[in-house]
């Protein structure tokens, strides 16, 4: 290695230990967690060693009974116990209860368990419980990712869809990105003629009008989604309003619809699509348009066939921008939509912050970066320049 | 024809634009409880509300203490990673840059999400040391970008030529490139402040009320209760947005006099 490559490695070093140690490396330690699968194992470690040797047909035999009583006493008060009931719960619901009535019986069990426990809680009685125990002594899995898709694993194996009244992933992912691609194309449509005006404009109104993009640019997204949570309240501005002008009789009811999201959305990403699109066509300029023009070319066919391909990195690089940005998009659709206009990033918060579902949190992600990549992969197939022109 | 209809169209967008952020200032020196218009008479109580709470004050303090805080470490960060960037053609280059950017291009929900979990491990969730760190780690590849297209302009001969005076390589470094490419370093710093400064994803899961940000205890006002305070908040993060944007707007007008002075002095030169 040459001596000046040695310095830049040693001047890159300190950034790039900082971007490993505290951004790759939490978002592959939260990724590992949509396939991890270690809370059985860890509190009934006896149990899952005999079920080991159960061929999972029938009922398993009275020492699996009597391992689970002894898990069930050792490790009642750590940690591990509640993990594991709420990882079981997850694949099968009323589990958790079940585990928590058996460990509350415990004092009036007795030897055979074979016969006392399913005589106390009849659930142990039927394989399915004992199946579902056995399946997630694997230490890998692939149940969240497959809820994730709205499928599910059964206790004895098989892949399933998930009941209707609980299938809302599939839905969900693609309601993230119908937002998100109407929020790109309304941008697209609301950028491209204000950017095209403001280049045909004097230096001094340029400046004018760039500025009027630039201040909502540098405004948290926060301020000017609040602005938009005040200005959709039933009593709001808006409202105020429309009862004034006598254009309603009531009040209408914006403020946690997809509407709002709408509003809030492509106002919060609009410069983010204007201000690439003004760069491109600014350096265009219009010769190429008069070209076209004096060769006696009418005007849509000067705009289709000469200014909009000469445009088109500008709307690519915006797009792309937009649309990357809104599949994210978590504050402002939690506080200006309903429950039904919730994107991908509200369930991620949601099994992070309320529902402690790591496994769901990782494999949403997993799902949500997979389908940004793919877009990426796609964008730079479509532009060759694209990185250029977003640089720019 | 054409063109009239579309002036109309150019200035509506800039009116939807623009106009939300106006309505928020009458309203926030609203005497009255609800936030609509006509404001029914105009008083100062909702930002003396704002500065007499500790909660709002505490979390201004914060938002100040994180933002410098990632200034000053992306700035020193990111103005000696870009440099070294620019250096040489060292191996693994590409690697390196695309590593670098990814903070850009992963949404910031997943980055959210995962900084929490991994840094709950380390104790460094819930501080505001971790905000730092992740503030730090999100706005640093805006710099790099500022700082390499500053340095694009530089002419490398300038540092050669110091060098070979005898200057050692840190005091030529501080001494004739860092004036130089000045305007790109502050331009990134300005940028890093106002990325932390608004940044309220990572802050929704790596803070807890002790060290709320002040877009922070916004969302929690919403949230709870639509307090007129809030307008107050908001009213003085856009002027805080707005002097950072004349600060950044002033650097990148003479960082470009600079480039044209050089220019025109090379030219002349010939």
């Amino acid at each position: 290695m040459s001596k000046k490559s040695r310095i830049s490695w040693l001047l890159v070093a300190p950034l790039l230990a900082l971007v490993l140690l505290g951004f790759i490396l939490p978002i592959g330690y939260t990724l590992v967690k949509a396939v991890e699968n270690p809370e059985v194992t860890a509190a009934l470690p006896r149990t899952v060693t005999v079920l080991d040797r159960w061929d999972g047909e029938g009922m398993p035999p009275e020492e699996a009974f009597a391992a689970l009583v002894t898990d069930i006493e050792e490790g009642q008060r750590g940690r591990e116990f509640g993990s594991m009931t709420r990882r079981l719960n997850f694949e099968l619901n009323g589990a958790r209860s079940t585990l928590m009535q058996t460990r509350r019986s415990l004092d009036e069990l007795s030897a055979p368990y074979s016969e006392s426990l399913p005589a106390a809680i009849p659930e142990w009685g039927e394989p399915q419980l004992w199946q579902l125990i056995r399946t997630n002594s694997n230490p890998v899995t692939a149940s969240f990712l497959l809820r994730a898709l709205d499928l599910q694993i059964t206790p004895d194996g098989r892949i399933e869809a998930v009941p209707e009244e609980r299938a809302i992933f599939i839905d969900l992912f693609q309601r993230t990105f119908w937002i998100s691609i109407l929020v790109t194309l309304i941008c697209i449509l609301l950028a491209y003629p204000t950017a095209y005006y403001i280049t045909t404009l004097s230096n001094r109104a340029a400046s004018i009008a760039i500025l009027l993009v630039l201040v909502p640019f540098w405004t948290s997204i926060l301020v000017r989604t609040t602005a938009w949570f005040i200005l959709l309240q039933r009593e709001g501005p808006i409202n105020a309003g429309l009862l004034g002008l006598n254009i309603v009789d009531e009040p209408l009811q914006m403020i946690f619809t997809r509407f709002a999201v709408y509003v809030a959305m492509v106002h919060v990403l609009l410069p983010f699509q204007i201000l690439p699109l003004y760069s491109v066509m600014k350096r265009q300029g219009t010769d190429m348009l008069r070209a076209a023009a004096s060769l006696g070319a009418p005007p849509w066919r000067q705009f289709l066939l000469v200014y909009l391909p000469l445009t088109m990195p500008g709307v690519a690089a915006g797009a792309v921008i937009v649309f990357m940005l809104s599949v994210g998009f978590y504050v402002t659709p939690a506080l200006v939509g309903g429950l039904q206009d919730q994107m991908v990033s509200y369930y991620i918060a949601f099994f992070t912050n309320q529902s402690i579902n790591f496994g769901m949190v990782a494999a949403l992600s997993l799902l949500l970066l997979f389908f940004t990549g793919l877009l990426i992969v796609i964008a730079r197939k479509l532009v060759p320049n694209l990185d250029t022109t977003i640089k720019a | 024809m054409t063109r009239v209809f579309v002036a109309i169209f150019a200035w509506a967008v800039l009116f939807f634009l623009v106009a939300p952020l106006a309505v928020i200032f009458p309203l926030s020196f609203s005497s009255g409880e609800i936030l609509t218009l006509p404001v029914p008479g105009y008083s100062l109580q909702w930002y003396e509300d704002f500065f007499l709470s500790e909660r709002w004050l505490d979390a201004t303090k914060n938002s100040f203490v994180v933002g410098f805080a990632t200034m000053v470490f992306a700035t020193l960060l990111g103005t000696t990673a870009a440099y070294g960037i620019n250096l040489s053609n060292f191996r693994g280059k590409t690697v390196v840059l695309a590593t670098l950017s990814l903070p850009m291009v992963v949404p910031l929900i997943v980055t959210a999400a995962s900084m929490y979990l991994a840094f709950s491990v380390v104790g460094l969730a819930n501080s505001l040391w971790g905000l730092i760190v992740a503030h730090t780690i999100v706005a640093t590849p805006y710099v790099v970008i500022t700082v390499l297209a500053s340095l694009k302009t530089f002419d490398a001969n300038l540092m050669r030529g110091a060098l070979s005076l005898g200057a050692p390589p840190v005091t030529a470094f501080r001494e004739v490139v860092l004036p130089l490419i000045m305007p790109g370093v502050a331009a990134g710093a300005i940028f890093a402040f106002a990325t932390s400064f608004d940044e309220l994803v990572i802050a929704i899961f790596i803070t807890s009320p002790g060290e709320f940000t002040l877009p922070r205890q916004m969302f929690a006002g919403l949230r709870e209760f639509l307090s007129p305070t809030i307008t107050a908040a908001a009213v003085i993060m856009i002027v805080l947005s707005f002097i950072l944007l004349f600060i950044s707007e002033a650097i990148r007008r003479r960082g470009e006099r600079l480039v044209a002075a050089r220019a025109d002095k090379t030219g002349s030169d010939q």
